[in-house]
């Protein structure tokens, strides 16, 4: 399956369908392909890692910061409110 | 990059020739009603407003008239007044003044004696403009003098996927070739202010846009709403978005990557050439739209995920979906299909430039569909209620 990372500087990617634990996920980021099994079920139009993010770094979408891992998160893994968590940064 | 446009007399260009029928007031809005429809090459809109207002509130709807008036797209505006309305016709004339010196005239039905006594004289005046306007050729001009507002509406995940960050990258293209892009719809950015805001030239623009989200805020609290609460909502969670943050990102994405050059408040007049702006509008489509014309934008891109029939009376509105479902169901409303990007995101650049061309052919003259069907959906945003 598909993802579209938006931004390069992203560390997730969405899903363009529906996927199953174990399918093979492709996504293009700075003009190189890349792939990796998904590690859960991961519904369509929702995020996964394309990097490995530490417990307390960013989750980057739009080449900005959208939240921080709750948990050590691993490339394939779905990220979501379940291992993401608001934190709102001030200037 | 160049467009063919027309130049008008305070020195901006336009990309349409019309004449305005432009009422002061609800109570002149059928009166110009029946004097736009005797006459082709005129645009008029219904006016629920300029009476009955709170002074904020009039601001907002002199501030629409004003900048409709003085939109590059019209050639020259004839205002119809009832007479006795808040928004007095002197008031009207000296607002549409400081902004421009094109070609107005006026009626007051009260004293011409009633509506047709008015359509009389004012088909006859609109008759004469528009064949005034008629005798102006096209010229070159090039894409630095463009204003384009965007808009996104009746969203759904493509919007945020594809089709805002497709906006966002036209917009970059326009504002690296000396033009201005407007990013708007300041409920949308609550929650990604901060974010926004780092975006600022200097800080004084970042204060700025702390400023329109806190003041948006603050007026929802009035009445007892809270934007930040329950967002994202069940729904979003739902479909994927995972944070507020998230969420408003895929709106803000539309502006591109540009710094923040100028915070407008709603409807204030901007200046060509001024990289990325934002102006203080509502999420609400028809009166966004109309706050950024009435600054002065010429055109506006308008992504949907669901489909929107949205026009202006004074600017065309492209419509854009990266929802291959929703182009299929509502071509008859949406003029570009992004739905490629879904697919082949590598293909962004390439689709962007495809856009612009797009700009730019409208610009020269191309109907958008909205146009060609003569939508002319028309809000203005408001405080409060009448009084």
């Amino acid at each position: 399956m598909k993802a579209t990372v938006i931004d390069e500087k992203d560390n997730v990617a969405v899903v363009l369908g529906a996927v199953k634990a174990g399918e093979e996920i492709t996504w293009v980021k700075g003009g190189a392909p890349f792939t990796a099994p998904a590690l859960r079920d991961v519904p369509v139009y929702h995020k996964i890692a394309t990097a490995q993010i530490p417990k307390g770094q960013p989750v980057v979408k739009y080449g900005e910061h959208i939240g921080i891992a709750a948990e050590d998160i691993q490339v394939g893994d779905y990220v979501h409110v379940h291992n993401v968590l608001n934190n709102r940064e001030e200037l | 990059m160049n467009f063919l446009g027309y130049r008008r007399s305070d020195g901006r260009v336009g990309i349409r020739n019309k004449v305005l029928i432009l009422p002061a007031s609800v109570c002149a809005a059928d009166t110009a009603r029946i004097v736009a429809s005797q006459v082709q090459e005129t645009v008029t809109f219904h006016n629920q407003n300029g009476c009955s207002q709170v002074p904020s509130d009039m601001e907002l709807t002199m501030d629409v008239m004003a900048g409709f008036a003085a939109n590059p797209n019209i050639y020259g505006t004839i205002v119809i007044s009832l007479g006795c309305e808040g928004c007095q016709m002197d008031l009207v004339v000296e607002a549409i003044q400081k902004r421009t010196n094109k070609p107005l005239r006026q009626f007051i039905i009260q004293e011409e004696g009633g509506t047709i006594s008015t359509a009389e004289k004012a088909v006859r005046a609109a008759r004469e403009m528009v064949q005034e306007a008629s005798l102006l050729k096209r010229e070159e001009f090039p894409v630095s003098e463009l204003i384009l507002g965007t808009e996104c509406g009746g969203s759904d995940m493509t919007s945020g996927l594809a089709s805002n960050p497709l906006i966002g990258h036209t917009c970059d293209k326009l504002v690296d070739l000396g033009g201005t892009a407007v990013l708007s719809e300041t409920t949308e950015f609550i929650g990604a202010e901060h974010i926004l805001a780092r975006r600022g030239r200097t800080p004084e623009i970042q204060a700025r846009i702390y400023d329109i989200v806190h003041r948006y805020e603050a007026a929802l609290k009035l009445v007892g709403e809270d934007p930040r609460g329950g967002n994202p909502s069940p729904g979003n969670i739902a479909g994927g978005l995972t944070t507020l943050e998230e969420k408003s990102l895929g709106c803000i994405h539309k502006g591109g990557h540009r710094p923040v050059e100028e915070v407008y408040d709603y409807a204030k007049q901007m200046e060509p050439g001024k990289g990325l702006v934002i102006m203080d509008t509502p999420g609400n489509d028809p009166s966004s739209v109309a706050g950024m014309v009435a600054g002065g934008a010429q055109i506006v891109v308008f992504s949907t995920g669901r489909g929107t029939p949205t026009g202006n009376p004074v600017a065309p509105v492209i419509k854009i979906t990266a929802n291959p479902l929703t182009y299929g169901k509502m071509k008859d409303n949406i003029d570009v299909d992004a739905s490629v990007l879904l697919d082949h995101p590598e293909e962004m650049e390439a689709v962007a430039s495809a856009l612009l061309s797009e700009v730019v052919g409208t610009a020269n003259g191309k109907l958008t569909k909205s146009e060609a069907l003569g939508f002319y959906e028309m809000a203005i945003a408001r405080v409060c209620n009448y009084v």
